[in-house]
């Protein structure tokens, strides 16, 4: 396992490591890849994989539109709002930065 | 103050026989709970005034035969399922502010069944873990030895209604985290079918493996409360059609001619000598009321581990996503971009093992490694499917251990994760399969700590569990035992 690939999924999951973070970090997660990796040595040739935890797919409910009158209350759990928008740091970085 | 028993059964009875009201009833608990949740530390939050004010109603319709199911009766309810306005926050800094505008379908079902809401009680954060240290408030201590751990994740709900101060609780189950603390504190855990149950309001960790269930004291009161909370829900596309109802009904029926299967890799070394002579006690009884139990072999469920790490964790990485730091959550104070506002806020907001999973996940499912990780897994869950249905086909149950040891004291294992997951061994695969589950008391170890075994059902044959478990209980006296407080 690779620096490059622990960093690129600490990227990819939005976290952040510290240099002495990472260090502490890469030694236990090997341990948990080393676990993992065991059941390579099992033959899954010809085994479809299971992706759900049953059968039921593609549940329909007519296309109707519902009225959501408490869409206010979904704004009071946000840490920063305007009117009914909900506000953020900039998204873009200007040269100030 | 009055006295009042300590099963869901105990308490309909006693509030039909007019024994007390269920104002006095909530009023007493609370007064227990301040004197013994000091040292348990089951609950996180309490919901008196709302609590009272249900109870009120809960008298008025009264107690009659016509009374919804759980008219009076309270519960708590682990901290990772929605109530709103109540406080919810999965025992995380990144929720630790939050309170949903809606409740769960559970609890929804619950309240309208005339159930009590206690409080919310603790869990390991985002529910990954196994002992409950993993939360982010305090851990929970285990009523019948308060140096050891109550079990994980659902330890607040084990805790709770052990020490009987509520007499259910509910947990989540994706990876064994309602069975393990049940067998940790001596009390009946059931994980239902996958399906069964509504998701919906939970908040998602694994949404393959997962189900929300009930603990409770005996193994009629987990049928009642499996009752009140199954059936398909329209906001919870996974869960199935067929509706079970009365899920007590085979309870006393004789279990003569069932075979009981016992998996050979369940029972190997992993598991202590005291468990292994709890496991054969109770084939000996099993065997004493006319089934016949027989060792099978299922090959590929030792890897169970190594599967469910994985699509659990990939799962997760998924589904904590949402956690951004924008519309809700922690948000950290400092950030100055958008991207600040996601990595500092998911990196301050998630503790030590939620961040280990969601790596873990995230490295599985990266284009690199998902074929030998991600895909590797799923089709080793497929082989484990297929283990569990060739023994059903000659086989109505599975018996085996929970746990592969009785309750550890805390700080034992927190700081070896590969340790903490080994010990799951036992349960990962029901979730796999998407099984029911139950765990039930089998007595003690030389400790004086409990053992509880579990038996595993075909597919919607939460009946036969019941009835089976049930059949152990009134063969035995270990639902009587209590811990001293």
């Amino acid at each position: 396992m690779e620096r490059e690939d622990v960093l690129k999924a600490a990227e990819l999951a939005k976290l952040d490591y510290s240099k002495s973070d990472l260090r502490e970090f890469e030694g236990v997660f090997q341990r948990i890849i080393n676990l993992v990796e065991e059941f390579q040595k099992i033959d899954t040739e010809g085994i479809k994989p299971t992706f759900h935890g049953n059968n039921v797919m593609n549940v329909y409910r007519e296309d109707v539109a519902v009225e959501n009158p408490n869409y206010q209350d979904l704004l009071d759990n946000a840490p920063t709002v305007q009117d009914t928008f909900i506000q953020v740091p900039a998204i873009m970085e200007t040269e100030e930065d | 103050m009055v006295k009042y028993p300590k099963t869901i059964k105990g308490i309909k009875d006693g509030l039909a026989a007019g024994d007390f009201t269920a104002v006095e009833l909530v009023e007493s608990i609370y007064a227990y709970i301040d004197a013994v949740d000091g040292k348990v530390k089951a609950f996180l939050t309490l919901t008196k005034e709302q609590a009272l004010e249900a109870a009120r109603q809960a008298d008025e319709i009264g107690y009659g035969p016509d009374a919804p199911l759980l008219n009076g009766v309270p519960f708590a309810a682990k901290d990772n399922v929605m109530t709103k306005d109540i406080l919810t926050t999965c025992a995380s800094k990144m929720l630790e502010d939050f309170k949903p505008t809606y409740d769960a379908t559970v609890v929804k079902k619950l309240r309208a069944a005339g159930a009590i809401l206690i409080g919310k009680v603790n869990l390991d954060e985002f529910a990954m873990g196994g002992s409950t240290e993993n939360s982010y408030f305090h851990p929970t201590y285990n009523p019948w030895d308060l140096e050891r751990t109550p079990g994980g994740s659902s330890g607040g709900s084990s805790a709770a209604v052990s020490s009987r101060q509520v007499p259910f609780a509910l947990g989540t189950d994706t990876g064994g985290s309602i069975r393990q603390p049940a067998a940790f504190t001596g009390i009946v855990g059931f994980k239902p079918t996958y399906g069964a149950v509504s998701r919906y309001g939970v908040a998602a960790f694994a949404s393959s493996l997962e189900q929300l269930g009930p603990l409770t004291l005996t193994v009629e009161d987990a049928a009642i409360v499996m009752d009140a909370i199954s059936g398909p829900d329209e906001y919870d596309m996974t869960t199935l059609q067929e509706e079970i109802t009365n899920h007590g009904e085979k309870i006393g029926q004789s279990i003569e001619g069932m075979r009981i299967a016992v998996p050979k890799e369940f029972v190997s070394d992993v598991i202590t000598d005291d468990i292994r002579k709890a496991l054969q006690e109770a084939i000996e009884s099993f065997e004493e009321q006319g089934a016949i139990v027989e060792e099978v072999s299922m090959p590929n469920v030792t890897y169970g581990i190594n599967a469910y790490y994985i699509i659990s964790s990939a799962e997760a990485s998924s589904n904590l996503q949402r956690y951004d730091g924008i519309r809700y959550g922690y948000r950290h104070p400092d950030a100055k971009t958008n991207e600040e506002v996601y990595t500092m806020s998911r990196s301050e907001g998630f503790g030590e093992e939620v961040q280990r999973r969601i790596m873990l996940g995230t490295y599985a499912l990266s284009s690199e490694h998902y074929d030998l990780f991600y895909e590797k897994a799923a089709r080793l869950r497929t082989l484990i499917i297929q283990d569990f249905k060739r023994v059903y086909e000659d086989y109505d149950v599975i018996l085996s251990p929970t746990t592969t040891s009785s309750a550890y004291k805390l700080g034992g294992r927190v700081e070896d994760p590969v340790e903490m997951y080994m010990a799951d061994i036992l349960t990962v695969p029901v979730n796999l399969a998407g099984l029911p589950a139950i765990a039930f008391p089998a007595g003690f170890d030389k400790l004086g700590l409990p053992i509880g075994l579990q038996l595993i059902g075909k597919p919607l044959d939460e009946k036969t569990l019941i009835q089976v478990a049930h059949n152990y209980e009134v063969n035995n006296d270990y639902v009587l035992h209590e811990p001293e407080l």
